[in-house]
């Protein structure tokens, strides 16, 4: 199914995407203000956990999709979904300094040392901001292809200590479901990835080979 | 309220009572879902009437009681109570029952008797939840002898004046204010008298973080999270820190029932 479409379809694509991409966001903002959450803050920090891991595996998703459909515009929207699992991730690192510790920093790292379940989360939010930060046209140009490349691929550890966040924090409850899914997923795009670099160092190898 | 019952000053916290809806709403009942939301959704089909008690164990008169019979058996009062989550959330409840030392009272507990275990009902049929793995069922909570004996310890049959939604555990509960609220078992069909301290559905799930007394407890951390402070449902906000937890949530008169037992041992 080819679907090539113009820069100004792509365009629009990407208006759309990020539009939608806000809507858990005004949800939230919604649900706050008109008063239907019981427990506000804890239904903030579970929702901007949620669409961390969401936009997480969405950000994994694209290189695979592009590769089995062949819509390469699909790379375009790549930078958006990033900085949006980044976005989503703030949300929940800020809803923890805020709602539990009241912008304590110091209260705040304690816990993070004291937990591990809050350590792994802290280490994957941290991990995301150097991507964030160079996600420009112009950190890619000055940091090099290549260099850039090595460092987003960052992601690959991201994601699964996000998992590993989640499974904890589920654990007690043994309400595997959920952490269960979404550690298959990441598994499975990152194993995929994993296919093809090995198919292509043996093509390579095969070519070599018949020189 | 239309169950008629008297408010009992001595045992009635002043805080500001939580608003019906919020109590109503915002449940942990996993027989109905492990969401907040889910009892208030799914416990339509729970039926309340007919219901039974059976009494049995290390007692001289074993007894099955219906609800009419438990709703007379001692004149009700209307307590409010302060509900601490282990969640680290609370509310402030009036609840309508009587002391559960009333029923101990005329079941004549033996010699043997050294624990009270309640069990909730477990059926799939009225309960969606039950079946899932996150516990297992059924629920089953208990207290020590002296616990179980303690005025404060509520035979609870209703709130906000009124039958207890099905939700909130109808028809028949107990509720434990200076413990964390897991140990307030719910929708109860069973109170054994035994002699050794039974096995609970929360600390069988999980023993490093549940124990058997789960007294609320500020200078006991639950492993994932602090136990210092709460957010009182409904009255804090974004702009407050959280309210400091208090020992026994405030109910110091239950410590002479600890004295001398190391609390960060037996959580």
């Amino acid at each position: 199914m080819a679907f090539n479409p113009t820069a100004k379809q792509v365009t629009a694509l990407k208006a759309v995407a990020f539009v939608l991409s806000l809507l858990p966001f005004f949800k939230l903002v919604w649900l706050t203000a008109s008063g239907q959450l019981v427990e506000p803050l804890q239904y903030i920090t579970r929702a901007t956990g949620d669409w961390t891991l969401y936009f997480l595996c969405i950000t994994l998703a694209v290189t695979p999709l592009r590769r089995l459909s062949k819509w390469n515009w699909l790379l375009k929207l790549r930078r958006m979904v990033g900085l949006y699992a980044f976005f989503y991730g703030l949300l929940h690192f800020t809803t923890f300094l805020w709602f539990d510790h009241f912008f304590d920093v110091q209260e705040m790292l304690k816990d993070v040392l004291k937990r591990p379940f809050i350590t792994v989360g802290f280490i994957a939010f941290v991990l995301l901001i150097p991507l964030a930060v160079t996600s420009t046209n112009g950190m890619v140009r000055r940091l090099g292809g290549k260099r850039w490349q090595w460092l987003h691929r960052l992601v690959y550890v991201i994601a699964p200590l996000g998992i590993l966040h989640y499974w904890w924090m589920k654990a007690a409850k043994h309400d595997f479901s959920q952490p269960i899914l979404f550690g298959l997923i990441v598994l499975a795009l990152l194993a995929v990835r994993v296919y093809w670099a090995r198919s292509k160092a043996a093509a390579n190898t095969r070519a070599v080979g018949s020189v | 309220g239309k169950l008629g019952a008297k408010l009992n000053p001595s045992y009635s916290a002043l805080d500001k009572q939580t608003a019906f809806k919020d109590a109503s709403t915002y449940n942990n009942f996993y027989e109905f879902g492990t969401g907040k939301d889910d009892p208030a959704h799914n416990a339509h089909t729970l039926k309340p009437r007919p219901w039974t008690v059976s009494i049995e164990g290390e007692i001289k008169k074993p007894l099955t009681l219906d609800l009419d019979q438990l709703l007379k058996l001692a004149p009700l009062e209307e307590r409010v109570y302060r509900l601490r989550c282990v969640e680290g959330w609370s509310m402030v409840i009036p609840w309508v029952g009587y002391s559960l030392s009333e029923l101990i009272k005329k079941v004549e507990p033996t010699g043997n008797a050294k624990y009270v275990e309640f069990i909730s009902l477990a059926d799939k049929a009225q309960m969606p939840g039950v079946g899932s793995r996150v516990l297992t069922w059924p629920y089953r909570e208990g207290l020590r002898m002296d616990e179980a004996m303690h005025p404060l310890a509520l035979l609870t049959l209703g709130m906000y004046g009124d039958v207890l939604p099905n939700q909130n555990g109808a028809p028949v509960r107990i509720v434990t204010p200076w413990k964390y609220g897991f140990k307030s078992a719910k929708s109860i069909v069973k109170i054994r008298f035994v002699k050794e301290q039974p096995r609970t559905a929360w600390n069988e799930a999980a023993p490093s973080e549940y124990g058997f007394y789960s007294n609320v407890n500020p200078d006991v951390d639950h492993p994932r999270w602090s136990q210092a402070s709460e957010r009182r449902i409904g009255e804090d906000g974004f702009l407050v820190r959280k309210r400091k937890t208090l020992m026994f949530n405030g109910y110091n008169d239950v410590a002479p029932l600890y004295a001398g037992m190391d609390l960060k041992k037996f959580f």
